[in-house]
């Protein structure tokens, strides 16, 4: 195996072994137990017990589940900064990276090794949990979203995503201070998509710009709305589309998908980050 | 290749801000040696070991390691590192974290299982092989940190005070380690400021402080000559001057101290002294530790 895989299977390893990630997936199964059983309430929920007919549960259960996969994206978010923002400082610290650097291993390698250890663990946590949260809406309202496989990957770009910039900070800030600052640029980034959006309805540009600007610089807030269109019905995006720019303002909402060119300059942001970290983290001294 | 020294540097330097850690370290380290790298606190001991394996990059100079110059990746193929202050992965077992290190190290996979017998074996801890490191008593910790830079018969083998924490059987262990190093032709760079052990077990060794080397070469070349005290009365000052010249001079309650004198010379040093007017009463002579050799150095140099 080659040094980046060895140090991708360790922390992996590091990762699974950790109660943290226990804890994660046991919090997961007992919500995924509460949506589903609310999901199961929904037919039930008219007025005065009447019987919700089918379009009136497809509209319901489509917005609720938006609300269940924004929940599920802020979990993978801070998941992944949490296991992000201390992996390389924690291991300067500790001295375990003493021993392993020691060895013939580039650093560019180590810290190559450690992303995609991360990225792998946030896999294996969102594509089953997903899956299955998925299967058990459909099996109680018969409801399957248009696009279950494209929300998954939006929602773990978005973890890859602020996990990037997580371990870039890492690379010089201790593990808390680099966390931090990761979860508020993410906030940041979330505020600034809807300032976008206020600005897109009111037809001010200058707003407009900030939202566009944000999304650029930390493109979270761009793969959440890539979620939320993989969430939208077709009936939905339609009236939606109707109301026009007032509905740009809501944060739940997405008419289109992000364009091609957003996705590869996100692609590229990640590789330029993942770079800087790696270039800073070869100037560290341990 | 064999021809390179095991160790090579020039004018290696180290400052961090406004502390230099390391100020021009020129030195070259036969293969096969042992060499023991000494100095008090804050020496620039660590500093230097981590310059070498290309954890801390230097302010200046230059070095090769095994013949590839420091910083490139091939100079660390065949070398043992045993850390100062480390921590292993607490949430492996002992056993998993020497299999780590076999990968790492490029050891092929069909040697690992008796590279990680032998090394548990050596080390003293053939039966802990299963347990969790992050159990480990601090000596422990360290007799597997040994064990680590044990595999894969390195050529090199670069040793932080590698019993700081160890008990004395452990610190009897590590010089039988150190031994059978040698014996196997492995160079051997042992930092320590424990000198009796680095006396018993160093072929060379550098006496640094505050990032200089202030005395290097082999034990006898340093610790070449006698010291002698004397007891004598009615010394002279001319006297005093006359015997300057065997060495080291002290005088303390009727005792005159001379370090470093060379033993065929010690009765000139008794007839200068008598003709000098000097009585003497008494003479012995003894074989200066290094550890009397090193806080003479010390107190010179501060
Ligand atoms: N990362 C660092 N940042 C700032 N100063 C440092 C750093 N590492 C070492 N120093 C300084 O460099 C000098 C040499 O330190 P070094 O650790 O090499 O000493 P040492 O000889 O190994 O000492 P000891 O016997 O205590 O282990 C010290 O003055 C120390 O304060
Ligand atoms: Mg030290």
């Amino acid at each position: 195996m080659t040094p980046t895989l060895v140090i991708a299977r360790l922390t992996v390893q590091e990762l699974l072994r950790r109660r943290l990630f226990l804890v994660l997936v046991a919090l997961t199964l007992v919500v995924m137990a509460l949506v589903t059983w609310g999901f199961a309430r929904l037919p039930t929920l008219g007025d005065g017990g009447r019987e919700l007919g089918r379009t009136e549960v497809v509209a319901v259960a489509s917005q609720l589940l938006i609300l269940v996969g924004f929940m599920f994206s802020f979990t993978l978010a801070f998941s992944a900064v949490f296991a992000g923002a201390p992996s390389l400082s924690g291991d300067v610290e500790s001295g375990t990276a003493l021993a392993i650097l020691a060895r013939p291993i580039s650093r560019a390698e180590f810290v190559l090794g450690k992303w995609l250890g991360i990225v792998a663990t946030i896999l294996v946590y969102a594509l089953p949990t997903t899956a299955l949260q998925l299967l058990l809406v459909d099996v109680v309202v018969s409801y399957v979203p248009p696009r279950p496989l494209e929300f998954v990957a939006f929602v773990a770009a978005e973890a890859v995503v602020i996990l990037t910039l997580a371990l870039a900070l890492s690379t010089r800030l201790a593990g808390m201070v680099g966390g931090v600052v990761a979860l508020v640029l993410w906030g940041v980034g979330w505020i600034g998509g809807i300032v976008g959006g206020v600005g897109l309805a009111f037809d001010n540009p200058t707003v407009t710009h900030v939202g566009t600007a944000t999304r650029l610089i930390l493109p979270t807030d761009g793969m959440w709305r890539g979620a939320v269109w993989a969430l939208e019905p077709a009936a939905i995006l339609e009236t939606m589309r109707q109301a026009g720019r007032a509905a740009a303002a809501n944060p739940f909402f997405a008419p289109d998908p992000p364009p091609a060119p957003y996705l590869a300059w996100t692609a590229g942001w990640v590789a330029v980050v993942l770079g800087a970290a790696i270039w800073s983290f070869s100037r560290r001294e341990i | 290749m064999i021809d390179e020294p095991a160790i090579r540097t020039r004018d290696l330097a180290k400052r961090y801000d406004s502390t230099v850690a390391l100020a021009g370290l020129t030195m070259t380290i036969p293969r096969g040696a042992v060499f023991g790298f000494l100095g008090p606190n804050g020496a620039g001991k660590t500093t230097a070991v981590k310059l070498l394996l290309g954890l801390a990059r230097p302010t200046s100079g230059e070095a090769e390691v095994l013949g590839v110059p420091i910083g490139d990746r091939a100079s660390r193929r065949r070398v043992g590192y045993l850390p100062e202050l480390f921590r292993y992965q607490p949430w492996l077992t002992a056993r998993e974290v020497l299999a780590l290190h076999c990968e790492l190290a490029g050891i092929d996979r069909a040697a690992w299982p008796r590279e990680i017998a032998d090394a548990l074996a050596t080390v003293g801890l053939a039966e802990r092989g299963a347990t969790r490191v992050g159990t480990f008593s601090k000596g422990m910790q360290q007799r597997l940190g040994l064990g680590v830079a044990l595999l894969g018969d390195p050529e090199l083998v670069l040793l932080d005070e590698p019993t700081s924490a160890l008990d004395p059987v452990g610190r009897h262990d590590v010089r039988e380690i150190t031994r059978a190093l040698r014996d196997r032709g492995v160079t051997v760079f042992l930092n320590s400021h424990l000198l009796a052990e680095v006396e018993q077990v160093c072929d060379r060794v550098a006496i640094v402080d505050r990032g200089r080397v202030i005395a290097d070469g082999t034990l006898e070349e340093l610790l070449r000559g006698e010291t002698v005290r004397v007891r004598v009365t009615d010394l002279s000052a001319d006297g005093r001057a006359a015997i300057a010249r065997f060495g080291d001079v002290a005088e303390e309650g009727g005792w005159l101290t001379v370090r470093g004198i060379d033993a065929p010379a010690v009765p000139d040093l008794v007839a200068a002294l008598v003709r000098a007017g000097g009585r003497v009463h008494a003479v012995e002579t003894a074989h200066e530790s290094l550890e009397d050799r090193f806080l003479r150095l010390l107190g010179g140099a501060s």
